[in-house]
């Protein structure tokens, strides 16, 4: 049964039906219970914002408070994955994953490739992203490019609570490294979400709409900008077609050729920043494979390279929005 | 005065919210009969035409082409020729000035669906209309209740209408027991107990035309007439490529070429469409059912069940109906007319008939049943 529940809520349900069905599955993560070993509430938290709480009584010795160590609990958690148990660590937020990228790029993602493929590691890392949050420039960067480059690494950036859901079921069920992005300004995004379990395939783009004029590939929170930008566009008479890859790797890339092949002209949408983006990526595998579809140069709309700024007005200014969005559709529409 | 009727925005399905208008198919000023189709409108799910209910003219298009108006929205104006253009603004007006677009809040307004347990397993289905000799739509293989969408509403004007998902369909349990037909047919007849139903109209489409047959030979008492739409059930042949490419599809690249051979206009397998089936094919449970189901019944590319005879042996009312073009079951199926059994088959049309052509199929079937 479909019935509307929020982002951060299909999340916690993916974890909990994944756990139910496979015991091997544990959480671990910053206060993912909150307060165990200390008295008072032993579910206190559920991770910082909530996230996975409930899920320490519904399984017991499952979820797992770590040190405020993140080099130590995910070293941990992907030791525990070449050990037989598929844990799914919470790194509170993607800026604090500098201190383990040893454990993540160095170890985790070499290890099928260096043992001869004979080495699994099925641990997902859980983390936050995104600006919008008033986070400051620690707390707000959109790093999944930064995966996207290791090879080893699937990365994994649902845009609404459907794809959150069926996203992380595969993720837990995925024999590699999973880096699934969670935007915490889409925690309380409300949609349709079955009840039942399911899994949606990794490499496989979603299409929210469909146009011949110009097309749109845009990522995460961004999606949902895109779809607006569309719709004010369509109002124009200009027809978008809007592409949610999903997951940065492995890539939906004939999604995207195919569009292009039809538009001829292309935005790509990304709040990261600039240099070394999706946006750059996406952008360049156009430029190489459908060149000779297009009309138009391409459009990237994207954060610019700067840190994420502390003051409201600055940090609305840096997140890229629908109105950008739009007026980059016009450009490529109008472009001769 | 002469009566001035409204033509409004339709709601196609429960989750129509607004609706797109393609194009009028009459110019203003053109004489229409009941029936007629004026215009097409398009939702997120599928096209289709609004048809006249009344005759008189076309005097106002209210909506330009590509205008997205919410259900219900007033789109144009039929009336007699000679009532005056005055009336019409003050009807035109009257109507904008009470009208309140539904809000995304109004869920609990018309009719919803329901679950029930019926022998252990959940069914989904929806009821709409009161009285009269009830009905039940039963569709066919990897369809679901909204298969139905242009016909459940319509044809519960004078009667209750119920559509349910099959087991492993819709948002029924996924578990198909043996995946037979007759697992199948178990669930309409538990649901037809639930709902206090000694007797029904069966309408089934494709797979649920087989279901339908095995009803009418299992429990001939209980079955008022059968109306079978490009049914199952009726001779050997099937298109196997299609089921066996349908179970293994994974992806929206792999299922929207399938699906386009269910329809005469490939066009209305919208982006929509095919995502709400790949929806549906990602749930637990559902590759197994299908495939079951797919097992039993259609077992190397042959349907298992030709119940032919049950028609026969039913002795009531029988109404075939048939796309010219079907590309899954061929229409050189449909049975000889005569007695008590009607057929029609529509060329040019695809297997989901009851979809592409709808007016046409309710049409048919309040003519049977008057």
């Amino acid at each position: 049964m479909a019935r509307k529940i929020t982002y951060q809520q299909a999340i916690n349900e993916a974890l909990d039906q994944e756990m139910s069905r496979d015991p091997s599955v544990i959480v671990m993560g910053e206060d993912n219970a909150g307060g165990a070993g200390s008295p008072g509430e032993e579910d206190a938290w559920g991770g910082v914002l909530g996230v996975t709480k409930g899920l320490f009584h519904k399984h017991p010795g499952r979820v797992l408070d770590t040190p405020i160590s993140e080099s130590g609990f995910i070293g941990a958690a992907i030791g525990a994955a070449c050990n037989g148990m598929r844990p799914v660590a919470e790194l509170m937020f993607v800026d604090f994953m500098g201190v383990c990228f040893d454990q993540i790029f160095n170890q985790a993602a070499k290890f099928k490739y260096m043992f001869g493929g004979k080495a699994e590691t099925p641990v997902v890392i859980r983390t936050m992203y995104g600006a919008g949050f008033r986070a400051a420039a620690q707390h707000s960067q959109c790093l999944y490019s930064l995966f996207t480059h290791i090879p080893g690494l699937k990365v994994v950036v649902p845009s609404n609570p459907y794809d959150a859901k069926g996203l992380l079921i595969q993720s837990i069920r995925d024999n590699d490294p999973v880096i699934f992005m969670e935007h915490k300004v889409l925690y309380t995004m409300e949609g349709d979400v079955p009840e039942e379990s399911y899994a949606i395939p990794f490499g496989e783009a979603s299409l929210l709409r469909e146009g011949d004029d110009v097309t749109i590939v845009a990522f995460g929170r961004m999606v949902n900008f895109a779809s607006e930008a569309a719709a004010a566009a369509q109002k124009k008479g200009v027809h978008c077609e809007v592409i949610d890859p999903r997951t940065t790797s492995p890539l939906d890339e004939d999604t995207i050729l195919e569009s292009v092949e039809k538009t001829g002209r292309l935005v790509v949408v990304d709040e990261s920043n600039p240099r070394c983006s999706m946006a750059s990526d996406i952008a360049g595998l156009v430029a190489r494979k459908a060149f000779g579809a297009l009309k138009a140069p391409i459009e990237q709309v994207t954060a610019p390279h700067t840190p994420v700024p502390f003051s409201d007005a600055l940090e609305d200014i840096y997140v890229p929005s629908a109105a950008d969005i739009e007026a980059a559709i016009m450009r490529v529409k109008e472009y001769r | 005065m002469s009566a001035i009727h409204t033509l409004t925005m339709p709601k196609w399905g429960l989750s129509m919210k607004e609706g797109k208008v393609n194009g009028w198919l009459k110019d203003v000023g053109s004489e229409i009969a009941v029936g007629d189709e004026i215009v097409e409108v398009e939702s997120e799910k599928i096209a289709g035409a609004v048809e006249a209910s009344v005759t008189g003219v076309l005097r106002r298009q209210l909506a330009g082409v590509e205008d997205v108006l919410p259900v219900g929205s007033l789109i144009g104006i039929v009336a007699d020729a000679d009532v005056s253009d005055a009336e019409i603004d003050a009807a035109v007006e009257a109507f904008n000035a009470s009208f309140v677009p539904p809000s995304d809040d109004d869920e609990d307004e018309g009719p919803a669906t329901q679950t029930i347990d019926i022998g252990g397993r959940r069914i989904r289905y929806l009821k709409r209309g009161d009285g009269g000799e009830p009905m039940m739509l039963i569709h066919g293989f990897g369809g679901d209740l909204n298969n139905w969408l242009f016909n459940h509403e319509v044809l519960a004007g004078d009667r209750s209408v119920y559509a349910l998902d099959l087991p492993g369909h819709g948002e029924s349990a996924k578990d198909v027991g043996d995946g037979s037909l007759a697992t199948l047919a178990d669930a309409v007849l538990g649901l037809m107990d639930s709902q206090g139903l000694d007797t029904v109209h069966l309408v089934g489409h494709s797979m649920g035309g087989a279901v339908s047959l095995l009803i009418a030979d299992r429990a001939p008492e209980r079955v008022n007439s059968l109306t079978l739409i490009a049914s199952a059930g009726l001779g050997e042949e099937i298109n196997g490529d299609y089921l066996d490419g349908f179970v293994a599809a994974k992806d929206r690249r792999a299922l929207k070429p399938l699906l386009t051979q269910l329809f005469s206009d490939e066009s209305l397998v919208t982006r929509q469409l095919v995502d709400d089936m790949l929806k549906y094919k990602r749930l637990e449970g559902v590759d197994a059912a299908l495939a079951s189901i797919a097992r039993a019944a259609f077992k190397d590319g042959k349907q298992q069940s030709v119940l032919r005879g049950a028609i026969e042996r039913l002795g009531k009312p029988v109404l075939v109906i048939w796309g010219g073009n079907d590309r899954i079951i061929p229409s050189s199926h449909v049975p000889a007319s005569g007695g008590l059994v009607q057929t029609q088959v529509l060329a040019d049309q695809g297997h989901m008939v009851q979809m592409e052509a709808g007016n046409e199929v309710n049409r048919l079937i309040e003519r049977f049943l008057s």
